[in-house]
């Protein structure tokens, strides 16, 4: 193949490979989202979810903080500046977590079926 | 300057906490028969000459810090080593506040004790947050400092006459809570409390304040009170902490509390920021809100001087 065809095909393409890439390692119909750490604060505090989302925590803060469900369903280890910690919800319920290294951090995420 | 609490000495007290606060300077306090009053420098120093023993107060060097806040936090545990190798008299020992490491880190708990075995003398630490978050929380602070603590590391012992009480208040923080010390070192603290005279002077050290500072970032411990009820008969106690990385100081009745600087970066005063993170300070300023403090103990007239220093003024 000649070379000048390839790179053209490559440029055409990228658009949708990115969009692939970055929802191919969910299962059809599942999500990604995100809580940002700023300020000692879980930012959305509160979250609803589907069954089967991933929620992606960033720590933008420059001191290490944790995310650690009060029932002890999921727990990260300390989460230094830029740091991620993902969790992927499968099962419907209520979670309260909160940072255990500052306590007074809460948030929650709720699961429920669509 | 406010003078809405007692003049004692010439100085009110908040006048004298508004020094160390601002101008970094090295204020004394002295404590007799439990009533804390502020004295000059020269007599200080004076007291400084008879004193039979001193202890030094290092708390929060977050060894592995490296944010802009302040690049090499090992690098100022140095300089504080440095100065305080630089006394002319060396204090008989001294007691870590917590927070030696910034992620629990074994190269992080070796670089500080590299750093902190230049002091040549015994070191009584508690744990703070930063120094159990280990896989399995505690196992690494525990395997270097724990000999000789019960739980997850709170114990007592007696130096001239003084009882020394180092307790830990952040270990199974509940959400949304504050510092915790948890039943069974409530009960040891009883018990340990309960063949002493009135008379003994105190002193207890934990890494985050057992007072309320400022609940909303977590600044206090939410069982302190029923510490300091098994420590009300006492006429005379000293209680040391760290946490809040600023000099804070408060007289309640026989009991003196007293937050001290870090060795690595300072934080906000309560509610005059975002959040309690790291703050960064002018350039070339950084030194004056760092420091140590030291603890002097006077036979006869038994007061107990305070003096916070910074790494530059
Ligand atoms: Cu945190």
């Amino acid at each position: 193949m000649p070379q000048t065809f390839m790179t053209a095909k490559r440029r055409s393409l990228f658009p949708f490979l990115l969009a692939a890439a970055l929802v191919s390692p969910l299962p059809a119909g599942a999500a990604a989202v995100s809580v940002k750490i700023d300020n000692f604060t879980f930012n959305p505090p509160e979250l609803t979810i589907a069954p089967g989302d991933t929620v992606t925590w960033t720590n933008g803060d420059d001191i290490p903080h944790t995310v650690v469900g009060v029932d002890k369903s999921f727990k990260s280890k300390p989460l230094d500046s830029d740091d991620k910690f993902s969790f992927t919800f499968k099962e419907p319920g209520q979670y309260d977590y909160f940072c255990s290294i500052h306590p007074h951090m809460t948030g929650k995420i709720i699961v429920r079926t669509p | 300057m406010t003078h809405d609490e007692t003049e004692l000495g010439g100085v009110s007290r908040r006048g004298a906490l508004e020094c160390m606060l601002w101008a970094g300077s090295a204020v004394v306090w002295t404590v007799s028969g439990g009533v804390p009053s502020s004295i000059s420098l020269a007599k200080a120093a004076t007291l400084a000459e008879q004193k039979p023993f001193s202890f030094l107060q290092l708390s929060d060097s977050h060894v592995g810090f490296d944010k802009p806040a302040n690049p090499d936090a090992l690098g100022t545990l140095r300089e504080a080593v440095a100065r305080i190798k630089s006394l002319p008299t060396q204090p008989s020992f001294f007691i870590h506040t917590g927070d030696i490491t910034h992620l629990s880190k074994d190269s992080q708990f070796d670089d500080a004790d590299q750093v902190l075995k230049e002091l040549n003398a015994p070191i009584f630490y508690v744990p703070g947050e930063h120094d159990i978050v280990d896989e399995e929380p505690g196992k690494a602070y525990l395997a270097r400092y724990g000999k000789g603590t019960k739980g997850a590391g709170w114990r007592s012992f007696d130096e001239n006459g003084v009882h020394f009480i180092g307790c830990v208040n952040v270990v199974d923080l509940k959400a949304g809570g504050l510092g915790n010390l948890g039943e069974a070192q409530l009960a040891w603290l009883a018990d340990d409390l309960r063949g002493l005279s009135s008379s003994t002077p105190i002193v207890v050290f934990a890494h985050i304040p057992l007072w309320t500072v400022y609940p909303e970032w977590g600044w206090g411990t939410q069982d302190s009170a029923q510490a300091l009820e098994l420590l009300k008969r006492f006429g005379s106690v000293t209680v040391l902490n760290g946490h809040i990385h600023q000099v804070m100081q408060k007289v309640e009745g026989a009991v003196t509390f007293h937050t001290a600087r870090s060795t690595a970066f300072p934080q906000p005063a309560p509610g005059t920021a975002p959040s309690p993170g790291p703050m960064k300070t002018p350039p070339g300023a950084l030194r004056t809100y760092l420091g140590v403090t030291e603890l002097n103990f006077v036979r006869g007239g038994e007061p107990l001087a305070i003096v916070d220093s910074a790494l530059a003024s």
